[in-house]
């Protein structure tokens, strides 16, 4: 499905990502965690097309990304900057359907289903600033979701929302990937989170950034916020993924 | 899925209280009372000073009524006078508003969005905003030469600015976000255009129209001073030229009042297009 292959990248003289390669198979969920600021956004921004990496590619499917690809969609963190203010829940969920072709009827037929499956149907003609941060993140996922795209990107979808709230979308987000079969790339500086909802974790070095271990995730489905971060594969996993994020020399130095 | 809990955690802001009659009333009252006041003190003042050029207002609303609102009913009371003098002023006003705001919008837009072309055409803009518009007049009697023109162009070159001005900082500073999120999801250039940088800059636009709009009052009155035959200026003028002095302050006074009514219904509109900013950003 995605492919980056020795990816670098560098604002002016300041090295931010150097060389990395990662994948993503179809219908993976891949978490990709690492220290604050070590380039994470950045890796992200150049996998959708926003920015022109300095060095090394990104393919999906096979093809080499040059500006942002058709089937992808991408779930920032900062919803209060990417949801339109000016345009109502399911106003924003529609707008990007329609370069699709569909009728203004199809498209808010299908913004409506999008926000159901995200919980707020009945908040379709409410606008940002009257929702909840929560409310809104779900509506930034259901504008991604009505979009169907074959690769989801999540750039800390869940940072800025109280924990209440961050569960409940993590198990959205699973429940999203249950239903959908797409592919998804969330990134997180969160270990908890990398491990809870990942098949897979990728973990950065600091920034500049390389792939340090790429760990399988071999916990039961569904998840539980409860249950399977009880688990004694959850614990070790979490805790093999914070030495390593926190960079301590001897393991760092066995890579 | 969660969403009921959280919808009652969240959000759901009580909508302002809709009054009842006596609150209304209040309302008016506590923001209106100082006008009573002040106009009975003037009222007190120029009876005390008796002098012919310092007329009370119930004499200057008097000559205000006798010059503009002594037509029939059927006209909305509106005289004759009112109607050849008052509406071609107006008109023009409004025309040539609409013309700068037109143009302004567009061409600020454009320039928000082209760095390198604002780059080298903003000290023009500078330099030609900085240019006095009444000094313009002149200049545009020589070009050309109808007077209907020259108010128009003195009255379109005077309030273009606010409205370029801000339309280029309000496109330029549109949130990366917002970019970003339109690139993403494959927006072509007219949708972005239209859909994206226009609503995110359109309470700076609105900033700019509204200034706009009391220039142009002020400039419809001063391009009427210099060889017009019609307008308010024009009535200033002559009632300043006959020693009509309840007539040249009945017309400062109308001109008042129409500055305060056509920025009342501004806002009113203002508000109505911007809900989604004006409530937005009051909250929270």
């Amino acid at each position: 499905m995605l492919k980056v292959v020795n990816l670098a990248h560098a604002y002016g003289d300041q090295q931010v990502l150097a060389g990395i390669d990662l994948s993503v198979g179809d219908g993976e969920l891949v978490s990709v965690v690492g220290p604050s600021g070590c380039g994470k956004s950045t890796l992200l921004r150049s996998i959708a097309g926003l920015i022109k990496p300095s060095h090394g590619q990104v393919l999906i499917n096979g093809v080499p990304v040059e500006q942002t690809p058709d089937d992808l969609a991408v779930v920032f963190q900062d919803y209060s900057r990417s949801l339109f203010p000016w345009l109502s829940a399911a106003g924003n969920v529609a707008l990007p359907l329609r370069r699709k072709g569909m009728s203004r009827r199809a498209r808010r037929e299908a913004a409506l289903a999008a926000l159901d499956q995200v919980g707020l149907a009945g908040s379709a003609d409410k606008y940002p600033f009257e929702m909840s941060g929560g409310m809104q993140q779900r509506v930034a996922i259901a504008r991604a979701l009505a979009y169907r795209p074959a690769l989801l990107l999540m750039d800390e979808p869940f940072a800025s929302v109280d924990a209440q709230t961050r569960e409940d979308l993590e198990d959205l987000v699973l429940a999203v990937r249950a239903n959908h079969n797409m592919s998804i790339l969330l990134i997180t500086h969160d270990i908890d989170e990398s491990v809870y909802v990942g098949d897979r974790v990728v973990v950065l070095t600091r920034s500049p950034a390389t792939v340090t271990e790429s760990l399988t995730v071999d916990l039961p489905s569904p998840r539980d916020q409860i249950a399977t971060r009880e688990l004694e594969a959850f614990v070790r996993l979490r805790s093999e993924i914070g030495r390593l994020v926190r960079g301590r020399p001897d393991l760092v130095g066995e890579q | 899925m969660k969403a009921v809990a959280e919808s009652r955690a969240g959000a759901v802001r009580p909508e302002p209280r809709r009054g009842g009659p006596l609150r209304i009333v209040w309302a008016v009252v506590s923001r209106f009372w100082l006008v009573p006041v002040v106009v009975a003190a003037w009222e007190a003042a120029a009876r005390a000073a008796a002098s012919i050029d310092f007329p009370p207002p119930s004499a200057i609303v008097l000559r205000m009524r006798e010059l503009w609102l002594s037509g029939p009913p059927t006209r909305l009371f509106l005289s004759d006078d009112a109607i050849a003098d008052l509406l071609p002023g107006l008109g023009r006003m409004f025309a040539g508003w609409l013309l700068a705001s037109l143009v302004g919008v567009v061409a600020g837009i454009a320039l928000g969005r082209a760095a390198t072309a604002a780059h080298y055409v903003e000290p023009l803009i500078h330099f030609a905003r900085a240019v006095p518009p009444p000094m313009l007049i002149t200049l545009f009697v020589l070009l050309f030469r109808s007077s209907t023109q020259t108010q128009l162009a003195v009255i379109v070159f005077g309030v273009i600015w606010p409205v370029l001005l801000n339309s280029m900082d309000g496109a330029r500073s549109v949130e990366r976000g917002y970019l970003d999120t339109a690139a993403v999801f494959g927006l072509g250039r007219r949708e972005r255009l239209l859909r994206i940088v226009l609503p995110a800059a359109a309470p700076k636009i609105f900033a700019g129209l509204r200034l706009s709009l009391s220039l142009a009052l002020i400039l419809m009155v001063i391009s009427e001073l210099v060889g017009s035959t019609d307008g308010i200026g024009y009535e200033l003028l002559q009632a300043q030229r006959g020693f009509d002095s309840p007539g040249v302050w009945a017309t400062i006074l109308l001109l008042g009042l129409l500055g305060y009514v056509l920025n009342a219904v501004f806002v009113l509109v203002e508000r109505r297009v911007l809900s989604w900013h004006v409530r937005g950003t009051r909250t929270t």
